[in-house]
């Protein structure tokens, strides 16, 4: 893969939580190491996070959310996702104050990967690296 | 403070014991790190003693309890008077189930209340509005008509407790419903004690529940400032909570907490000066909101810099007359984001170590976080856990026994200085650039925020800081604690009773008070009049919010990262 050719994420605040310090950190870590980063800014609907996500073409979303609402607004995100025919094209990675006993309902929807508080980016820098390289690379 | 003889004896004698005592030893034994940092990444010398002092003046600078420049707090007596305020943010699903927690909590000997009000509700939705989906009940509770503000309060007499909302750019139709709410108890409004945070400036620098650009915003607040204080319809009633909390939260470091919380002081101040309202009627009424983080003495040192500084700027920037408009009184909330979801029984020290700062520091009110909020919302048991943590220390640990007991300490009297100086220095900053409203237009406070959130970041994971259970000392597989979770029918219910209320009430009436709203706000008289009528007459909040944007239009934030 050539510079001109990096790998370009999506990350998104989906609800109407303003926290997005851990969002913009992970947003600079996955820039600082070589991929091409969008960030929706906070309060966005699944509409336009898909929106988002098909206009600029990405290899993956992730998605960051503390408010609690992750179960509705990702479930409906997923089926957007679905609708447009982008479910199975890219790659969607969470974090956020997400309970563990929610993870296998959200893996079920289709979510790859949720990070909980005090993951350290370079933890999430190496799994999307890996996991982005088997998704568009290797299949 | 010293005499100058004494101070040259103390600089020969720590010099000959640098060289006679610590180098030696230092050449077998170097210390464990190269360079010694607090948590706002402040270099700490190994030392402090009377010559880092020796530019200060105790009369000046430190002086008296209750006196200008209010280092050692803002009463004569502190806490030997009357302890700091237990204040315990809570607010959750329905105003019934909030109610109850309430009740509890004030039953536990908590002393004032503090409503958490969920996301739609912060950002003038009613739950029934689409981007309320997924968010009623979550992180507050869900209030859309005056309705719900009366079981919110429901047996709670509202001239025996004092209450703290914390709500921003709707800040003025929750107080509406307040006062409602105790007419209705038959309390007049004046005789009502508390808190509105109404401090949009950090909402859109850190902690994201604007609705409205920042100038409307700023009129919507000084109208709250004339109600209250110039009326005099309030005279009890703190009219914003300006706070350094969120910008904290959000990764800002302790000085730049003080500079940009002062800043915003500021602006508030000059806005309110040029609506016309008298600097001693309104400034009396100001109160703040300050975060305690880890770090013990640079936090008690913030408390006493920020205290000071405000001071003077009351009496020497804006010339205030009245001693009460110089005093900064202040509510403290230990570090939410301090905590961890590792290994969380580890946060009730973590709250201790960061409520005995605030203790030091001479807060007026306090929040001690509860442990399992890096997984959740405070469960029953955590919430008490984090109440008693400080009934053990106003009552066991002895710092309330003595006024300012850390005054005198030459590492904290320095470092007060230093965080006074270093304010002051990112005021002027901001004071170039044109002011808080201009900085936080132009995104400059939220990038200095992000640019030290990320570098603390890095510390963490290049362990030039150790956060116990995250990065070092980290035990596999931890047990499960038990989290609280809210009822998703809570959604239901609360979609349920928006719509009874909407036929019950008298929806001309309802249309006519928007109308009077709407009218208003395109002039320059205070809206709190009209939004008092509309709210009486069960119109929404999101109704009349709705109202609001249309003739004041909404903010769209400036991406920064």
């Amino acid at each position: 893969m050539t510079a001109s050719h990096r790998f370009r994420i999506l990350v998104a605040k989906p609800g109407l939580d303003g926290h997005d310090r851990g969002a913009k950190i992970v947003a600079r870590a996955l820039r600082d190491a070589g991929m091409e980063v969008i960030y929706t800014g906070i309060r966005q609907t699944p509409e336009s996070i898909v929106s988002a996500a098909l206009q600029e073409d990405v290899h993956a979303i992730g998605l960051s959310i503390l408010s609690g609402a992750h179960n509705q607004l990702f479930l409906r995100i997923m089926e957007l996702l679905k609708k447009e025919g982008l479910k199975d094209r890219l790659l969607v990675f969470a974090g956020g104050i997400i309970p563990k006993e929610d993870t296998p309902e959200l893996t079920k929807m289709g979510i790859a990967v949720v990070f909980g508080p005090g993951t350290p980016t370079k933890v999430i820098v190496e799994y999307l690296k890996q996991a982005l390289k088997e998704k568009f690379q290797e299949g | 403070m010293l005499n100058i003889k004494k101070l040259d004896e103390i600089k020969k004698r720590k010099k000959e014991w640098e060289n006679n005592t610590l180098n030696p030893l230092l050449e077998k034994y170097p210390e464990r790190l190269t360079e010694f940092v607090t948590t706002s990444s402040s270099q700490v010398n190994r030392l402090y003693t009377p010559l880092n002092l020796g530019g200060s003046d105790y009369l000046t600078d430190i002086g008296f309890p209750g006196e200008f420049p209010y280092t050692r707090g803002v009463q004569p007596t502190m806490y030997r008077g009357r302890l700091w305020t237990m204040r315990q943010y809570a607010g959750y699903g329905t105003a019934e189930e909030t109610n109850n927690r309430f009740k509890l909590l004030l039953e536990q000997g908590q002393t004032g209340l503090s409503v958490a009000f969920d996301l739609p509700t912060q950002i003038g939705y009613d739950s029934d509005h689409p981007l309320a989906l997924g968010e009623v009940g979550k992180v507050g509770v869900a209030i859309d008509t005056l309705k719900d503000m009366e079981t919110l309060f429901d047996g709670i007499p509202l001239d025996k407790v004092s209450t703290s909302m914390t709500i921003n750019a709707p800040a003025s139709v929750l107080l509406t419903m307040y006062i409602a709410v105790a007419e209705k108890q038959g309390i007049s409004q004046n005789k009502l004690a508390g808190t509105i945070q109404n401090d949009i400036l950090k909402e859109y620098s850190a902690r994201g529940t604007y609705i409205f650009p920042p100038r409307p915003s700023m009129r919507l607040i000084t109208d709250v400032f004339e109600y209250c204080s110039k009326w005099n319809q309030m005279p009890r009633w703190n009219t914003i909570s300006i706070s350094g909390y969120h910008m904290r939260e959000a990764g800002c470091t302790a000085i730049q907490e003080v500079a940009f919380t002062l800043a915003n002081a500021i602006a508030y101040v000059e806005a309110a000066l040029k609506k016309g309202i008298e600097l001693d009627t309104f400034a009396r009424r100001l109160s703040f909101f300050w975060c305690a983080h880890n770090d013990f003495f640079e936090e008690i040192a913030k408390f006493r810099a920020a205290r000071r500084l405000w001071a003077r700027i009351m009496k020497e920037r804006f010339n205030a007359k009245n001693p009460r408009s110089w005093q900064m009184r202040f509510h403290t909330q230990t570090a939410g984001q301090s905590l961890t979801a590792q290994q969380p029984e580890n946060n009730i020290v973590r709250v201790a170590i960061q409520a005995l700062t605030a203790a030091c520091g001479g807060t007026q009110s306090l929040h001690t976080n509860s442990m399992d909020e890096a997984l959740a919302l405070p469960s029953e048991k955590a919430a008490q856990i984090a109440l008693k943590t400080q009934q053990i220390i106003a009552h066991e640990s002895g710092v309330a026994l003595t006024i300012d007991p850390l005054a005198g300490s030459y590492y904290v009297e320095t470092m007060t200085d230093e965080i006074e100086r270093r304010a002051m220095e990112y005021i002027e900053k901001i004071d170039e650039i044109g002011g808080a409203v201009v900085a936080v237009e132009r995104g400059f406070i939220q990038k200095e925020i992000h640019e030290s959130a990320y570098r603390y970041q890095k510390e963490i994971e290049y362990k030039k800081r150790i956060i116990v259970g995250v990065n070092e000392f980290i035990i596999g597989e931890q047990p499960d604690i038990e989290i609280l979770r809210v009822d998703p029918e809570v959604e239901k219910v609360q979609l349920a009773r928006l719509v009874r209320i909407k036929k019950e009430r008298d929806n001309l009436k309802v249309q006519e008070t928007l109308k009077q709203i709407e009218k208003i706000s395109n002039s320059d008289e205070n809206l709190m009049p009209a939004i008092v009528d509309a709210v009486k007459a069960y119109a929404t909040l999101g109704e009349i919010c709705d109202v609001l944007r249309d003739v004041f239009g909404e903010y769209i934030a400036p991406d920064v990262f």
